[in-house]
């Protein structure tokens, strides 16, 4: 269908999964309403969990999950070796995601409590733009089936995408949600690119930051706001560091 | 402007005559907050008795229901060789109750910019006249200033107002369609003693306002300022986070984005209101951004509000109710942020 006279492109995509739960990939094939005319709108060649097919002749490479292990950095450059355009989708393969939580332990600590002596291979938790260089970075935990939708339209028309650059406060606000902070809650709305639709303090949970820093977070002030309202210094930090998206205290490099 | 006396019997009547043919909006306790304090939004009610008339404030403005934050301006359907395009602005008559002096003056402001000029809103015009306004007057809200900016008092732009004499309300009637509903329901002619009673409440609120702005001369104050440090102590607080102007009820400025099927078959004109304080808000294209520090955004948020808008219409945007006061995390409120410039006008 040409949309305005444009021939819609139809990118040929491979999708691979490294350490994660898989969920972002799962989201593709969710929102059954569109799913039909969004695996019209690309030309899937790689993706085990809709298909059979393993072509090697994808154009853009959907890689979530983090990097946890030496023959995954192998398969990893592989992957980037081939793709045109190479896709870090999630927060895992963006920022590392919850598994970076690992790290605080060391590797043979990790090991013991979730393998007992059955030890398996494990080195710390790397997103995937530490490896090996990413052109586009999609986060969410889950990522936002809506939002991909919009950026394969944007792909498929061959037009620049935008994400929002504002914080999570803006979406939450406009679907009326009570704040987490008015209820005695922390969130971190605040620091926290908006794209999602703030389901989290809407569900009551507040923001974990899954999908990382919105432009220019004002963290001084941040600081000063939680102080001022008596959460403690380890409650935020604990919070920013769950999805490996902010700097924490003591972690060496800014994601 | 006509006065009638009604029984709060006869309101709550009134009320339920409107419930039985259309949508009734009003204020609705949501929560407890962390203070203790009921938290309140105006919000569909099936029966009076779900409306807390006593409300101090709600977290979000009236405008919702006039200005959506996200509202469809038209729709295109595509076929290969052709097109049509779809516009839809019509509502179902609907009423909202309970409104303070400071929202209605709000939506004045909103009449002025959408109603008026060159180009009216059909948008906004159509949920402006298809909602019956009843607005209610009530003592002080905490930090409330409207006072300063001359919205404490309400004149026209409501269809009825009511004033709370104890038993019985004052009613002042705004429209023909605020005569008729009045007339459906028991009510009598105002005597002496009610108007004496009347003013007093008048009299007890407005003796009531703790919080006041400087606002004489404010928008030249604003020219003088402009490079005062005043914007940048307050700037520097700014989480760029846009919860100002989403309380605002006077903050309109919106983006325009267009949403495409995913079939590629159907495109949406999708209107979603912005706030200035948003680091997208100026950015161009080249990646330009012609206002890039917290600073700057916040000040011309509070330009727009107290200097543009003035000489534009010779009344400031601002109503006073402190909605942004109330809403910033980090504690930016015009009260403080005017008395500081003030302050450094002195100095
Ligand atoms: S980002 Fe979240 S949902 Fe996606 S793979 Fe990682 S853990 Fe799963
Ligand atoms: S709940 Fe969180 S995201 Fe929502 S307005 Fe409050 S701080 Fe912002
Ligand atoms: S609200 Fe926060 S934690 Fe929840 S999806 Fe959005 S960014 Fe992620
Ligand atoms: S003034 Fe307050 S509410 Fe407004 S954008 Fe800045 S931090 Fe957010
Ligand atoms: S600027 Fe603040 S005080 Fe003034 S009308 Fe808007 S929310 Fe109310």
């Amino acid at each position: 269908m040409r949309y305005l006279g444009i021939e819609p492109i139809r990118p040929r995509v491979g999708v691979f999964s490294f350490t994660c739960c898989e969920g972002c990939v799962l989201q593709l094939a969710n929102k059954e309403e569109t799913l039909g005319p969004f695996l019209e709108a690309i030309q899937v060649v790689n993706f085990r969990e809709i298909s059979t097919e393993k072509g090697a002749d994808y154009e853009i490479a959907l890689v979530e999950g983090s990097i946890s292990r030496d023959d995954e950095v192998e398969r990893l450059r592989q992957i980037r070796d081939q793709a045109k355009v190479l896709v870090a989708l999630g927060t895992c393969a963006v920022f590392g995601g919850v598994n970076r939580l690992k790290d605080v332990f060391s590797p043979q600590e990790a090991n013991r409590i979730v393998y007992g002596d059955q030890s398996r291979e494990t080195a710390p938790i790397r997103a995937v733009h530490e490896v090996v260089p990413v052109d586009l970075s999609i986060p969410g935990c889950p990522i936002s089936k809506v939002e991909l939708e919009r950026i394969v339209q944007h792909v498929a028309l061959d037009l620049p995408w935008q994400f929002p650059e504002y914080p999570v406060c803006v979406e939450c606000k406009q679907r009326f949600t009570v704040c987490m902070f008015d209820k005695g809650q922390l969130c971190l709305g605040p620091l926290t690119r908006a794209g999602c639709d703030a389901p989290c303090p809407a569900g009551g949970l507040g923001c974990w930051g899954c999908r990382g820093p919105a432009a220019d977070p004002n963290h001084a002030e941040f600081d000063a706001l939680v102080a001022r309202r008596g959460f403690s210094r380890a409650q935020v930090q604990d919070r920013l560091s769950f999805f490996g998206g902010f700097p924490t205290e003591g972690s060496e490099e800014k994601p | 402007m006509l006065f009638k006396i009604l029984t709060k019997d006869g309101f709550e009547q009134l009320v339920d005559g409107i419930l039985e043919s259309n949508e009734v909006i009003g204020p609705k306790r949501v929560a407890t907050g962390a203070n203790g304090k009921p938290i309140h939004q105006y919000l569909p009610v099936t029966s009076f008795g779900e409306l807390d008339l006593d409300y101090e404030t709600t977290e979000f403005p009236a405008k919702t229901y006039f200005l959506p934050y996200r509202e469809t301006l038209s729709t295109f359907h595509f076929d290969e060789a052709d097109w049509t395009q779809e516009i839809r602005y019509r509502i179902q008559p609907r009423a909202i109750v309970g409104l303070h002096a400071c929202d209605i003056n709000g939506l004045l402001k909103l009449d002025k910019v959408f109603g008026r000029d060159a180009f009216p809103s059909p948008y906004y015009l159509s949920r402006r006249r298809n909602t019956l306004v009843v607005g209610i007057d009530h003592m002080p809200c905490e930090g409330g200033f409207c006072q300063s900016v001359d919205a404490h008092v309400v004149s026209h732009g409501f269809d009825l107002f009511l004033t709370d004499l104890g038993d019985r309300y004052f009613v002042s009637i705004g429209s023909d369609r605020g005569f008729d509903l009045v007339g459906k329901v028991e009510n009598r002619e105002v005597s002496e003693d009610d108007t004496h009673a009347y003013l007093a409440v008048r009299r007890r609120i407005s003796d009531a306002f703790k919080t006041h702005v400087r606002t004489q001369n404010l928008p030249t104050l604003l020219d003088l300022e402009f490079d005062s440090p005043v914007w940048k102590r307050w700037g520097d607080k700014c989480l760029s986070c846009g919860s100002c102007a989403m309380a605002c009820p006077t903050c309109y400025c919106y983006g325009v984005n267009e949403e495409v099927s995913m079939d590629f078959t159907v495109g949406t004109k999708v209107k979603q209101l912005h706030s200035c304080n948003l680091v997208d808000f100026a950015m161009v294209a080249g990646d330009h951004n012609f206002r890039p520090s917290r600073e700057s955004r916040l000040k011309y948020r509070y330009y727009h509000q107290h200097r543009g808008f003035a000489e534009a219409y010779d009344e400031p945007k601002c109503v006073g109710c402190n909605r942004c006061g109330r809403v910033c995390l980090a504690g930016i409120n015009p009260p403080e942020v005017i008395a500081d410039l003030h302050e450094e006008d002195r100095a």
